[in-house]
């Protein structure tokens, strides 16, 4: 039991609450823009390194060089939306997703050049210590994972719901054109999507770097992770993200934990493909996702 | 006053939509613009609020003015800044959104003593809103639909409003019911561009009327002169002495308003 809940369901929740921050990333920019963004995981490796440099090359508390990384990333999935994006508007979709592709490249390169070979930590307070919950003896890393990526998915919600620049965002994400006959500025809504999912991706790449190996700019590929988390979910629903974010963490853990024992036969590394074999299940079963909106065509 | 001089757009960069179209909105006034589907009132609306370009639009010759200040070369959320509101046709509210918020979002680029305002107003002349602030817009009635879009063109403030077919797809009870409400709105002092199908309402509280076709102003004057003009009598209104036109009268009304125009 006491395994289940440690190795199991904590860190099952632990990372799938990483994955659901990239989620949420995803959801806002296609919510915003009708674009899916490919760059995702640039971002979040990026805000890795970032949170690296400020925090055990600078010096900053550690904090401090969370929150300076996110606002660095944010500036930078702002800039990239406004040269790379922009000029897409009103474009079909598919091409506007092909240029994140080549922003992908771009800024994978760029990170793979400033990580370079090495591994890097991210100078993170938490390292191995472990705290009780509920009598049982858990890692601290993933507490600060789900506490983390929860009370930043938490002030997103209340930003969009609340806020008036989040009601002017979901206004947009509705009806562009009857948003700008309000008063909207759509573009600046558009780069706001991004400043926010880029600082959310910056946010995940901090968290995926306090694992025990460290980081390399490889570990960008984690972030593909969130893609059938976002099908799973439903490419249009925060809720989704965050929910399907979670159930692929635990199901991913789960697997790693009990398939070497119970299903040897299936071979090594068999949670690696769960959130894949989900997304299929979901896909045939509800193709817009659990909770993204349902087409309607009228014929 | 809002003017309009000389105007010509086109689509795509060859579809000519409008053609030399002058019109002219006083303050305080209410101005109507009739015409028939596809005769390009939709698309003047757009070239006066800055969409044009959302649909690949672009004014090519002429200009748009209010108080004499070109607005046409602004885009949308200036335009709204500068006092123009719009009700679009269709209504196009936010349906997932609370009433409430349709109506703030309408007061986006309003401070907030605007927005409270604004508010206030838009309560006050449709309670019924009032009374269902927090929930979905979408399941509003069609013409309580209506009347938050109008609310919602409402809450910036501003000193012209254009609407867009505000009877369309309404029942005549309602009809009546969105008629006494543009005249309460204009009483208030907020003057209005309303573009309508339905001629005879429109003229009934107009003071001044066009009428648009393929792009063109064919006629304009008086409200009460075009309410008795034979032409829109029996084009726009459907009350001719002879039932059943034959196709050399709509041809003989057609060569007509070319030389008119």
């Amino acid at each position: 039991m006491t395994e289940l809940i440690s190795s199991g369901l904590v860190r099952g929740l632990g990372i799938g609450s990483t994955y659901a921050l990239l989620a949420v990333g995803f959801v806002i920019i296609y919510r915003a823009t009708g674009v899916i963004n490919f760059a995702q995981p640039a971002l979040m490796i990026l805000g890795a390194y970032a949170t690296s440099v400020l925090a055990t090359g600078a010096g900053l508390p550690f904090p401090v060089a969370v929150l300076a990384a996110m606002a660095v990333l944010a500036a930078v999935g702002m800039a990239t939306e406004r040269v790379a994006l922009r000029p897409m508007v009103g474009r079909q979709p598919f091409a506007a997703a092909m240029v994140t592709v080549g922003v992908l490249t771009v800024l994978f390169v760029v990170a793979h050049r400033l990580i370079g070979t090495q591994v890097r930590t991210v100078g993170d307070p938490w390292g191995l210590q472990r705290a009780e919950l509920f009598g049982v003896s858990v890692a601290q890393v993933d507490l600060a994972k789900i506490v983390v990526s929860m009370v930043a998915i938490g002030a997103v919600g209340l930003f969009l719901a609340r806020s008036r620049l989040g009601l002017a965002m979901r206004a947009t994400s509705m009806d562009q054109e009857v948003a700008l006959a309000q008063g909207v500025d759509v573009g600046r809504m558009f780069s706001l999507a991004w400043g926010i999912s880029a600082a959310l991706a910056a946010l995940a790449g901090m968290l995926i770097g306090t694992s025990a190996g460290g980081f390399e700019a490889i570990t960008a590929l984690v972030a593909l992770k969130a893609l059938p988390v976002v099908i799973v979910g439903g490419l249009d629903s925060i809720k989704g993200a965050v929910y399907a974010g979670l159930l692929i963490g635990v199901a991913e853990a789960l697997t790693r934990l009990y398939q070497p024992r119970y299903a040897e036969w299936l071979g090594a590394n068999v949670d690696v493909v769960v959130p894949y074999v989900i997304m299929i299940v979901v896909l045939v079963v509800r193709p817009y996702g659990l909770f993204g909106t349902r087409e309607v065509e009228r014929v | 006053m809002l003017a309009v001089n000389n105007l010509d757009v086109v689509y795509e960069d060859v579809i000519l939509v409008l053609k030399n179209v002058t019109l002219e909105v006083p303050a305080g006034a209410i101005v109507a613009l009739l015409g028939a589907n596809g005769a390009g009132k939709t698309t003047l609306l757009r070239a006066v609020t800055g969409l044009l370009d959302v649909h690949r639009g672009a004014v090519t010759r002429g200009s748009v003015t209010l108080d004499g200040q070109p607005l046409h070369h602004l885009d949308a959320p200036r335009t709204v800044a500068a006092g123009i509101g719009q009700v679009m046709e269709g209504r196009r509210i936010f349906t997932d959104l609370t009433v409430d918020e349709n109506l703030r979002i309408g007061g986006h680029a309003a401070d907030r003593a605007t927005v409270a305002a604004g508010l206030d107003r838009a309560y006050s002349l449709f309670p019924v809103l009032a009374d269902r602030r927090q929930q979905p817009a979408g399941y509003l009635s069609g013409g309580e639909q209506q009347m938050l879009a109008i609310g919602r063109a409402l809450m910036s403030q501003p000193a012209y409003l254009l609407l867009d077919e505000p009877s369309l797809g309404l029942a005549p009870r309602l009809v009546q019911h969105i008629k006494e409400l543009i005249v309460e709105i204009n009483r208030q002092g907020t003057a209005i561009l309303l573009v309508e199908q339905n001629a005879s309402m429109a003229l009934s509280i107009a003071s001044h009327g066009y009428v648009l076709e393929t792009g063109k102003v064919v006629m304009d004057g008086a409200a009460a002169e075009l309410l008795a003009n034979d032409d829109i009598r029996e084009f726009y209104l459907g009350l001719s002495e002879e039932r059943d036109l034959s196709f050399r009268d709509v041809k003989h009304y057609r060569r007509r308003k070319r030389w008119l125009s």
